[in-house]
């Protein structure tokens, strides 16, 4: 069983919600991502999203469009972050999923990104702009060398192309929480709800909500009903805040032991 | 048969539809409203009765006698856009697109902008639709191009200056999609070339094809046959789609797209993206990029604003790949030095888009005997340019 699955299994087990916390690949620079995602882990994470930088981040706000320029300008790569991530592997068990657009993956080669991935320890992939339309030139080498695609579902996805894409979600289906862009507007979560529990009574695959959660309060309301939530722009402001790495990996401590006792309670 | 895009926007591996899944109902809504449209006799009655009496169409093919006579070579004929009310090819576009929009009950409309033409165009069709209108544009586009943003404005725009990445339309189209996932439930995203992702490449093509099907008939009546070569500068190359679509089938026509070489493409700023560029994912749709090694997107470079921009249509890159079509590239300098010489004999200042098109035609047209023919799309007009050109010229304003 993927690493993704045992993990969910675990959390429902325990009738638990998963945090994921996001971050940038290479902000500030990819020591102290490699070093985050320990600390992450400690202090409650469950699943984790590294960021791969992209010049053109469409789909991104201010917030990780800075977080991405910052990762890029300190010589950020694919090839460096799948050995961050080799590194880090061989300390934790915590799935980790790499999120970001498409281009970087099919300049380095779909086929051979997948099999340097899964070497190096990467359980799925969250490409923002690969929608399943496209994704017939990488999915097939993914699902031989058991690398999951992360299904989006947006708030304008019509209800029947909601449930045929549910059916296929592998890993967990994430839903983003709003017409927007990332970080733009606090969650409502109450807006949200019927929804993502329309799509989890259709399928069996795990639903994660991302956009907009920022405070322990909010992930409680939407881990009420979500089986995930992602905070990431919220996060991505705390080590863009700066100051010296103890100080960043304790505050980022914290703010994500907060998060993951407001979504026990 | 040449029977491109297929069904899911593709042409050859490239085009397609790369975009965040929010956006994906609004396109597949646009491509049924689009289809639909196509078969509403009333839709092409509308789109030609405001390029006739709005637009000005058709636009002359004129016979270029002095430049002719000076090149000593081939026969040449311009494609007037530059006559187009608003002044460049875009409005074929642009009142294309609003009357879609009408037709699909949006009452608001964003576009991106370069050199401000197409956000020109595109404020201007607003104003005649009675539509909200909110155009992004770089800083450093703002800069060049201050009197277009001053029309626009005039026009009822919102000017949403961008100031992320390199400050130009590359951006300004990245800040367009940001507007667009936010607002996609009643805002109609106006693109102005023949990128992005599926329909939009196709669309934007048949609205502009008019320019190709009118060259077609003119240069019939006015020669009796078709043109040896037709010619047209390329940003993200939708005057030359236009141009070049309805001779597609002609095979003895040489279609040549002209690329902006900058300051020269072995000095890495450039803006010539099927020359020196590699197959990437950008802005919705797989093309020929301006890239590194990693994947990330290079600055592109060019005088001209509207070739500033570091991809190129879908179309171009498989008419290239397929060897149906040619590219070329022309300097910064080389597109200077036609901008005055066209102005000089023809009386006609062109855009400095438009000049990289006359700059390759004064190095091809020699090598071709006099009974040959070469039709020239002068996609645009340079009044917007005097400054830059002014100041390229160390001219004192």
């Amino acid at each position: 069983m993927s690493r993704i699955a045992t993990t969910f299994n675990e959390l429902r087990a325990r009738g638990e919600t998963a945090l994921i916390p996001f971050v940038t690949a290479g902000d500030p620079c990819l020591a102290m991502t490699g070093e985050l995602i320990h600390v992450l882990v400690e202090a409650g994470a469950d699943l984790i999203e590294i960021g791969v930088p992209f010049s053109d981040p469409m789909a991104d706000g201010p917030t990780i469009q800075a977080a991405s320029e910052r990762a890029l300008a300190a010589g950020t790569t694919l090839p460096k972050i799948l050995a961050m991530v080799r590194t880090a592997r061989e300390h934790t068990n915590v799935p980790i999923i790499l999120m970001g657009y498409y281009n970087p993956i099919f300049r380095y080669g779909g086929e051979c990104f997948v099999k340097d991935a899964v070497a190096a320890g990467v359980d799925a992939l969250l490409l923002v702009d690969l929608p399943p339309e496209e994704a017939a030139e990488l999915q097939p080498h993914m699902r031989a060398a058991g690398l999951e695609l992360i299904t989006l579902l947006a708030p304008t996805t019509p209800p029947e192309r909601r449930l045929k894409l549910a059916s296929r979600a592998e890993g967990f289906i994430y839903y983003v929480s709003m017409t927007g862009v990332t970080g733009a507007q606090a969650v409502d979560a109450a807006a949200i709800a019927t929804e993502v529990q329309e799509i989890k009574a259709s399928c069996a695959t795990p639903v994660a909500v991302g956009f907009g959660i920022t405070t322990p309060a909010e992930a409680a309301a939407v881990g009420a009903f979500a089986d995930a939530v992602v905070v990431g722009s919220a996060l991505v402001k705390i080590i863009a805040a700066g100051g010296d790495t103890a100080a960043v990996t304790k505050q980022v401590a914290d703010f994500i032991r907060g998060l993951k006792s407001a979504l026990l309670v | 048969m040449y029977n491109f895009p297929d069904e899911r926007g593709h042409f050859g591996e490239f085009g397609g539809r790369y975009v965040a899944e929010t956006l994906m109902p609004a396109l597949i809504e646009l491509e049924a409203a689009y289809r639909e449209a196509l078969d509403d006799p009333q839709f092409h009655r509308d789109f030609s009765y405001y390029l006739k009496e709005y637009v000005g169409r058709p636009s002359p093919l004129y016979f270029a006698e002095r430049l002719t006579t000076k090149l000593g070579g081939a026969k040449i004929y311009l494609k007037r856009e530059d006559l187009n009310h608003t002044g460049a090819h875009k409005i074929n576009n642009t009142v294309g697109q609003a009357l879609l929009a009408r037709r699909m009950g949006k009452k608001k409309v964003i576009a991106e902008t370069g050199a401000g033409q197409h956000g020109v165009a595109t404020a201007t069709v607003a104003a005649l639709f009675d539509l909200e209108c909110e155009v992004f544009m770089g800083t450093e586009d703002i800069r060049r191009q201050s009197l277009n943003v001053f029309r626009m404005k005039l026009l009822g725009a919102k000017v949403n200056p961008v100031t992320s990445g390199t400050n130009t339309l590359k951006d300004a189209m990245n800040e367009a999609l940001r507007h667009w996932v936010t607002h996609v439930r009643d805002t109609f995203y106006v693109i102005g070339t023949v990128a992005g992702p599926h329909p939009y490449p196709q669309l934007v093509r048949d609205f502009q094809a008019v320019i190709g099907e009118e060259t077609k008939q003119q240069i019939r009546a006015a020669e009796g046959r078709l043109p040896d070569v037709a010619l047209a500068c390329i940003g993200g190359g939708s005057n030359a789609m236009g141009m070049f679509y309805p001779f597609i089938k002609d095979q003895a026509v040489r279609l040549i797209g002209v690329e902006a070489a900058g300051l020269g493409v072995d000095t890495g700023k450039h803006a010539a993206s099927i020359g020196a560029g590699a197959v990437g994912v950008l802005h919705g749709n797989k093309t020929f990029l301006l890239q590194d090694a990693d994947g990330q997107i290079n600055h592109a470079h060019s005088i001209s604003a509207g070739l500033d921009y570091p991809g190129v249509g879908p179309e171009h890159a498989w008419l290239h790949e397929c060897g149906r079509a040619e590219y070329v590239s022309i300097t910064d300098q080389e597109a200077l030095d036609a901008f005055q010489l066209l102005t000089r004999l023809e009386g006609i200042i062109p855009a400095l888009e438009s000049a990289h098109a006359i700059a390759h035609l004064m190095k091809l047209a020699p090598t071709l005997d006099r009974d040959a023919i070469i039709v020239v799309c002068l996609s645009g007009r340079g009044d917007k340019d005097i400054h830059t050109v002014a100041d390229a010229m160390n001219f004192e304003l």
